[in-house]
């Protein structure tokens, strides 16, 4: 992918994808007119149930919180040129990680200690799911795409062994742990305001959202000031530039899976720590696939993967409401739109630029001997 | 000195002889990429049957120029008339058809095809290839006696040398009925002898009537075979000579718009101890090629040894073993007294901690990153140095001091530490990777092609550079293709051919023609 070099920044990064996101809305708009129903009232729908209802951002930012984790993950790697598609894995073991901890400590420990320990958990199990890909990439040259998309369905085939067979809470039929005992677990947002004096509608959002934010600085941090984000950037643009700098390649892409593992892994605080209280089948619900459009839109840089986190929080949660309110509408309809942004942010970014180059240099072009 | 500005422009275009018969004239070509113009008004004529050099420095827009000619690019202005007609030519097909035929520089064969399969690729002469190659064979064997195009049929491209690949190359273009053919840089890749052979062939080629373009940054070739030369300078033509009218200064002063010194002033200086010490060194590539042979050599403080030989016959793989990039397989390295076992660790960070910098030939491929800034690329294999970084920081401040004098003092241009390297022209990069080899005060620089696609004035600063490292006591092993440049600034040569070294000399002693004979292989010293 290569940015243009005509057109300012501004435009390339703040006015053509905005674009883009129109004309997606503008072809969902279209498919919401054939199955006739009136777009504007639909988007008006969407709209108000991201932003508006009661609770209505709290559910937004909630699902923005498993979007910056899988976005920031798979961003990572694509700083080393890998593309890790096992951020659905990894958050699904994350989640043992924390089950686990959970499970263990929960009656003996002070529960704020168990929420740190099994914090922790997610990371060290997220990363252990990127590690041993990134290890295969790196020392026996198994290409990273095929061993993380197998290593999602070990990892699923895994959870429901364990789940059905021994970390099911006894005596009961479907696949989840016991509850954690209370006191474990990240407040969710609305009970820290009533603390605080302010009256906040329900919803899911929880402590996550702010580890979510403080990562996301520490991602910027890692990549754009540390030794070895600098070292990760040149391999990823140029391997035998980073073999001529002497950087070691192995060992810095099975770091690189490791932390990517880890931030992927973090899904299951947000989920299970703060929404859950246990350990349950399939809690992933495609998080770590959309993280990959996340950080594609975001273009791998944090800022832009917060952007584009809370859009597609708010299209999860403004389809949930699409759902409700119209009977032919259904969660199809919402994953098309999904698709047609992924589509037009994604593959087709760069289709605009040309037609933006020319009116540019239209208005604003003088042809310099430059 | 003449004040060369009062050629800009196209004046001198009307004191050229005017033939009876044009074969190509190009009439007010423009052609802009956004902002950047890169052919800018310009008019070109060439004589039917007439060799015509075009020299440039790179980005002068020589290659523009060619491509749209060839079809390849569409001008936003200006006419392009053969052979007196007004022609749009909008695709390859259709210059093809009008009878332009273009040799790039790195050839368009099939490697796996035959010299027949290749050369009638684009014109197979029927539906069925049996048919088809009799009638072809036919063809090609009549032009190939006419021309001097010696090259055998049976032989699979990649079996081939690199002069007979060019040979096809024409073959093909002749095939497909060419009767302008342009050549692109066409002897980079070959020995002396080799450029001897196709000039022989081009001379026959103008006898029988072809009219031919040649693009080059050699100005002895051009003052060797063409008739009249055009001097391309910011995508315009500056100057348009008869060949025999001019000389070598007159043109690389027109290239670059000052005077220039093509002659190096090497300082005398007494060598010193040795350095380096290669011993018995062979090595085996990926594919099991035996592609270095029981290599030993040694190199001196304050010496410049030059490693000659046409590309591809192990000059590479040596640079990479000795920078630490490869393993060493067998034989032995002496490095400051420190010595490098077969399999031992060795790699690049090692190589810097003993010393050893590394201006490496593909400055795209490994010098640079390119999307990098030039504060990051001019840190690039030493930013693990306290230098530059505090624990497990970078210091920006430490390191933007750094590159803004680095900039300053190697003139690298634009003088920005925040621009990406990739922006930056072939010289001017050049210029940042030696400089931050330079700066790491290297006991050894390894030197790989430093002024491959580097304008002329940017060598001349290269050049400087080098000279400067050598008088403070650096031990230089200069690997190119450019015998000129060997010879002019190595004390030492050694010639290297199949893997093997084949003959040293002291560059005093050293001719053209003699190093021509041991880099083809014919000739052992």
């Amino acid at each position: 992918m290569s940015d243009s070099n005509i057109i300012p920044k501004w435009l390339s990064v703040g006015v053509i994808p905005l674009m883009n996101l129109f004309l997606a809305f503008c072809v969902s708009g279209l498919f919401i007119f054939f199955i006739g129903e009136n777009p504007f009232r639909a988007i008006s729908v969407m709209i108000k149930g991201a932003f508006y209802y009661p609770g209505a951002i709290g559910y937004t930012l909630y699902y923005t919180t498993n979007f910056i984790f899988t976005g920031l993950a798979v961003a990572l790697a694509f700083h080393a040129r890998l593309f890790n598609i096992g951020g659905e894995g990894q958050a699904y073991v994350g989640g043992l990680g924390v089950g686990l901890v959970c499970l263990v400590f929960d009656q003996y420990v002070v529960g704020f200690l168990v929420t740190i320990l099994a914090i922790l958990g997610s990371v060290i199990f997220g990363a252990i799911w990127g590690i041993i890909p990134g290890y295969l990439q790196a020392k026996r040259g198994s290409h990273i795409v095929i061993t993380t998309i197998m290593f999602n369905f070990i990892a699923a085939a895994l959870m429901v062994y364990l789940l059905v067979n021994v970390i099911i809470e006894p005596g009961q039929m479907s696949p989840e742990t016991r509850d954690f005992e209370s006191g474990v677990g990240l407040v969710q947002i609305h009970i820290l305001a009533k603390y605080l004096g302010l009256d906040m509608a329900m919803s899911p959002l929880n402590l996550s959202f702010i580890v979510a934010l403080t990562v996301s600085v520490g991602f910027w941090f890692l990549v754009w000031r540390t030794k070895f984000g600098y070292e990760v950037r040149s391999l990823g643009h140029s391997e035998t530039a980073a073999i001529y700098a002497g950087i070691k390649v192995s060992s810095t892409i099975i770091i690189v899976m490791a932390i990517s593992g880890g931030l992927a892994g973090l899904v299951a605080i947000n989920e299970l720590l703060g929404v859950h209280n246990k350990l349950l089948l399939g809690f992933t619900a495609g998080y770590g696939f959309t993280g990959i459009a996340v950080a594609l839109m975001g273009r791998n840089h944090p800022f832009g993967i917060f952007l584009a986190s809370l859009l597609f929080g708010a299209l999860y949660q403004g389809g949930t409401e699409l759902d409700f309110e119209f009977s032919s509408i259904t969660r199809e309809m919402v994953l098309l739109i999904q698709g047609l942004i992924i589509l037009f942010s994604g593959a087709l970014a760069y289709m605009l630029n040309p037609l933006v180059e020319r009116a540019y240099l239209k208005y604003y072009g003088n042809y310099s001997n430059a | 000195m003449k004040n060369i500005e009062n050629k800009e422009g196209n004046e001198t275009i009307d004191s050229l002889p005017s033939s009876t018969k044009l074969a190509i004239e190009l009439k007010n070509i423009t052609k802009r990429f956004g902002h950047v113009v890169a052919n800018s008004d310009v008019n070109l004529k060439v004589s039917a049957g007439t060799i015509h050099g075009i020299v440039g420095e790179n980005g002068a827009g020589k290659s523009t120029l060619m491509n749209i000619l060839f079809g390849l690019y569409k001008p936003d202005n200006g006419t392009i008339f053969l052979n007196g007609q007004a022609v749009d030519v909008n695709s390859p097909e259709k210059s093809i058809a009008l009878g332009i035929g273009m040799v790039h520089q790195h050839f368009m064969l099939v490697p796996t095809f035959t010299v027949l399969e290749n050369a009638m690729l684009g014109n197979e002469g029927s539906m069925f290839l049996q048919s088809g190659e009799e009638l072809v064979l036919d063809r090609l064997k009549g032009l190939s006696e006419n021309y001097g195009l010696d090259v055998d049929f049976e032989a699979i491209i990649s079996d081939t040398p690199v002069g007979m690949q060019q040979r096809v190359e024409i073959l093909k273009a002749l095939n497909r009925g060419a009767k302008i053919l342009i050549l692109d840089e066409p002897t980079g890749v070959l020995t002396p002898q080799e450029t001897i052979g196709l000039f022989d062939i081009l001379r026959s080629l103008r006898e029988k009537g072809v009219t031919i373009v040649l693009i080059t940054h050699k100005l002895k070739e051009i003052m060797s075979i063409t008739d009249t030369v055009s001097v391309m300078r910011g995508g315009k033509v500056v100057a348009n000579f008869s060949t025999e009218k001019t000389s070598p200064e007159e043109l690389a002063e027109n290239m670059v718009g000052r005077k220039v010194l093509l002659s190096i002033k090497k300082p005398t200086l007494k060598v010193g101890n040795p350095v380096l010490e290669v011993k018995n060194v062979s090595h085996e590539s990926k594919d099991g090629v035996n592609v270095l042979k029981d290599i030993s050599f040694d190199l001196r403080q304050g010496e410049i040894l030059g490693i000659a030989g046409v590309a591809g016959n192990g000059q590479s793989e040596l640079l990479d073993i000795l920078s630490g990039i490869e393993t060493l397989q067998r034989g032995q390295i002496t490095v400051n007294d420190k010595t490098i076992l077969p399999y031992q660790d060795w790699n690049s960070k090692k190589a810097r901690e003993f010393g050893v910098a590394h201006v490496p030939e593909d400055r795209h491929k490994r010098g640079l990153v390119l999307p990098f800034y030039n504060y990051e690329n001019s840190i690039l294999g030493y930013h693990r140095n306290e230098e530059y970084s505090s624990g497990f920081l970078m210091d920006k401040r430490k390191i933007f001091n750094f590159v803004d004098d680095l900039v300053e003092n190697f003139d690298v241009r634009p003088r920005s530490s925040s621009i990406s390297s990739g922006k930056l022209s072939g010289g001017n990069q050049q210029k940042l990777v030696l400089a931050r080899e330079i700066e790491s005060n290297p006991k050894i620089l390894l030197v790989g092609q430093p002024t491959r696609g580097v304008d002329i004035g940017a060598i001349e600063r290269i050049y400087e550079d080098l000279m400067k490292l050598k008088s403070k006591g650096t031990a230089i092993l200069l690997v190119s293709v450019e015998l000129d440049e060997i010879m002019s600034l190595s004390d030492r040569i050694i010639v290297m051919n199949q893997g093997s070294i084949v003959g040293e000399t002291n560059s005093s002693d050293a001719t053209e023609l003699d190093l021509g004979k041991m880099m083809s292989g014919l000739e052992k010293v």
